[in-house]
């Protein structure tokens, strides 16, 4: 094995009350704030379009870069909007790095605002994780208390205030501009761009929208510098991100690792797959990004290595699946979930998870034709690139790839007559008698 | 609330005529609230998801007059309210239970025990999707991932984490709610609250509690302490920061 764990942004989840002020001070915290303000705010765009960081919230699009699209300030406000609203299925490392560290963030937060000209910053979480946000505005309160938000923060003059803001469950607002939307309390759909949020965002006002983790790499990046973090990883994809490891592995967990580490050196820090089991399928960033399959163990986890490849990095959820578990059953409930989230705003997305829904459940059930997978792509090739927002197409993913990997375990339903596999086979626990509650 | 249990379109009929609105103490409270959520934004209208989150800690849902509410404190219409209200699945159009229990059936949670676990709820409660038990203690809903597929399967109740259930540790949560007695969750303050108490943090009034609970689970810790075991660190980041190589042995 030649990759090794480089724990930055999960230094300190271990620490007895890790969340506090208290603790985040102990390990550094906020001195990389106090090295930002003691510059210009061109200084820490600067830093970090050199570190190379890239979005870590799917899309990949250089941190910096995006910074950099603000148009110069002409006097009004300028908002940073932290996407908090971790809903792709597979996808858990801001949820735990904001239950466990959420000063990361606010610093990220101070510094990316200082860096942007932003004065009032928001924290869209998604409304369904209770202590997180209770964490969160504990976060804040405790980082005005000590004047690293409000007013003149450290003697600088730079002034900030940080709203914390819950959503109300909808997976379509992890869509920047949809976010945008209900943030100003409305039904969260997205927005046709141009304009991007950039020239007019919040408000109709320049406003920058990253992901958590990306805020939260910003300290550790000023504080150690941009070679520091181009060290690790690969040439275009630098740095460290956290992958998360879930499903049929023995230890599922947050691995954070240099970006380009494989799927098969991860498998083996966490322990292989269960009971010796043999690996089936997996995603590699997610339910919206292709499957992959055994034969991708060795693809290097870094943005074009798996765009070469056939799918995405997306958020680095490795949902991981092995040989008990039916790849049919899996993708019909992928898409019942997409055909739920669909917000309704465009055709291709909102009627297409619905009768996409209607083949796969007959599928699933052995009730389907052959004919039907044809028109299953037929209908991803109609959703594909027209849908409105990445929903539709994030939808199609799972589709097209198992169909690709997976045809004839397709085949076998018809055949059969029904899903060949035994769900409680694929559990993690035996199953009960009936009516044993 | 009555109306609705009885007329499947009482929701209609009762948007339809003018709420009774809140009586004065109740409305002088939310007033006062709701003047410290607007204050927390440039624009009114984004005050919005968090009154009605607020409005639901009042009643235990979005009602009519929750609805109304709403309206006239931002200068909408009912109907620009409803349609927001009706688009995030948070808010409820009938009087929840006195807890939301929630099973995780997407795709990961599903296939390892998820499905096996809301079926064995739902049996064991005698009620389905979004309904709710006789005593109007629980709800039981299917939900979506809700990011923490490293504990699958996993359950919220009030959305806290309940992680790595099985059917038998999920029974034993919901006996022991509607029981009355303290349930913990795995990752999350010390009892789970009740849904109005809930719905009034995630209207942004903090409950006091962030600092009960762990601040991670093991699966969280789990790269993290194989590193401390192997010896592995990022570069440079030793001897750099006090404390550096501690990380994971709390």
């Amino acid at each position: 094995m030649t990759t090794t764990l480089t724990p930055v942004l999960t230094q300190t989840w271990g620490e007895e009350r890790s969340w506090t002020l208290e603790t985040y001070e102990r390990f550094d915290g906020y001195s990389a704030l106090r090295t930002a303000l003691a510059g210009t705010p061109a200084d820490v765009i600067e830093t970090v379009k050199s570190s190379g960081l890239r979005g870590r919230g799917g899309a990949g699009f250089p941190t910096g870069m995006k910074w950099g699209f603000l148009p110069p300030p002409d006097g009004g406000p300028r908002y940073l909007v932290v996407n908090a609203d971790e809903s792709e299925p597979g996808t858990c490392k801001d949820m735990p790095l904001l239950m466990a560290a959420p000063q990361l963030l606010v610093e990220g937060v101070a510094i990316t605002s200082f860096a942007i000209g932003c004065h009032h910053a928001f924290i869209y979480l998604r409304g369904e994780v209770l202590h997180v946000y209770r964490r969160l505005m504990h976060a804040v309160e405790e980082a005005y208390a000590k004047g690293y938000l409000g007013t003149n923060i450290l003697g600088s003059g730079f002034d900030l205030d940080v709203t914390v803001h819950a959503g109300a469950g909808a997976y379509i607002c992890g869509e920047e501009t949809a976010l945008l939307d209900s943030l100003e309390g409305r039904r969260g759909q997205p927005r046709l761009k141009p304009p991007f949020p950039a020239v007019a965002g919040l408000y109709a006002r320049p406003t920058v929208v990253n992901n958590v983790e990306s805020i939260a790499s910003v300290p550790s990046i000023i504080r150690n510098g941009s070679e520091w973090f181009r060290s690790m990883g690969t040439e275009r994809s630098t740095g460290f991100g956290i992958f998360s490891l879930s499903g049929h592995v023995k230890h599922p967990g947050q691995y954070e690792a240099p970006l380009g580490v494989t799927l098969r050196e991860l498998l083996e820090m966490a322990g292989g797959m269960r009971d010796g089991n043999a690996l089936k399928f997996w995603t590699p960033g997610g339910s919206s990004t292709p499957i992959f399959t055994p034969e991708h163990l060795d693809v290097p986890l870094d943005f074009e290595s798996v765009g070469a490849a056939g799918s995405m990095l997306g958020t680095r959820a490795l949902q991981i699946f092995d040989e008990t578990t039916c790849v049919v059953r899996a993708v019909d409930r992928w898409n019942d979930f997409y055909a739920h989230e669909s917000c309704g705003k465009c055709t291709p997305c909102r009627e297409g998870t619905y009768w996409m829904r209607e083949v796969l459940n007959r599928l699933e059930k052995g009730r389907g034709t052959e004919d039907d997978l044809d028109k299953l792509l037929d209908m991803c090739d109609n959703i594909l690139g027209r849908a409105f927002c990445a929903l539709g197409d994030g939808a199609t993913s799972p589709v097209t790839s198992s169909i690709k990997y997976f045809r004839d375990e397709y085949i076998r339903h018809l055949v059969e007559g029904g899903c060949p596999f035994d769900p409680s086979a694929s559990a993690l626990f035996a199953p009960e008698a009936i009516g044993a509650s | 609330m009555s109306v609705s249990d009885d007329y499947p379109n009482a929701e209609l009929a009762q948007t339809a005529r003018p709420a009774a609105g809140f009586d004065d103490e109740v409305r002088a409270r939310l007033d006062a609230d709701a003047a410290l959520v607007l204050a927390r934004y440039p624009e009114p209208r984004s005050a919005l998801l968090p009154l009605l989150h607020l409005v639901q800690s009042e009643e235990g849902y979005v009602s009519p007059r929750g609805i109304e509410f709403c309206a006239e404190l931002l200068g909408l219409t009912t109907a620009d309210v409803a349609g927001v209200a009706t688009f995030y699945t948070q808010y409820k159009r009938r009087p929840n239970g006195e807890y939301t229990v929630g099973v995780c059936t997407n795709t990961l949670c599903a296939v390892m025990g998820g499905d096996a676990i809301f079926d064995s709820l739902s049996r064991h409660l005698d009620v389905g999707h979004d309904e709710t038990t006789e005593d109007g203690k629980i709800t039981l809903e299917r939900i979506e991932c809700n990011a923490a597929c490293d504990y699958a399967p996993v359950m919220m109740v009030n959305w806290e984490y309940f992680d790595n259930q099985t059917p038998a540790s999920a029974r034993e949560v919901v006996d022991g709610l509607r029981a009355g007695m303290p349930v913990r969750p795995t990752r999350g303050a010390s009892s789970v609250c009740s849904f109005k108490q809930m719905a009034r943090v995630l209207a942004g009034f903090p409950d006091g509690r962030a600092d009960e609970g762990p601040g991670a689970g093991d699966a969280s810790l789990v790269g993290l302490r194989l590193a401390a075991e192997k010896g592995w660190s990022a570069p440079g980041a030793e001897g750099d920061q006090a404390g550096a190589t501690s990380g994971g042995e709390a």
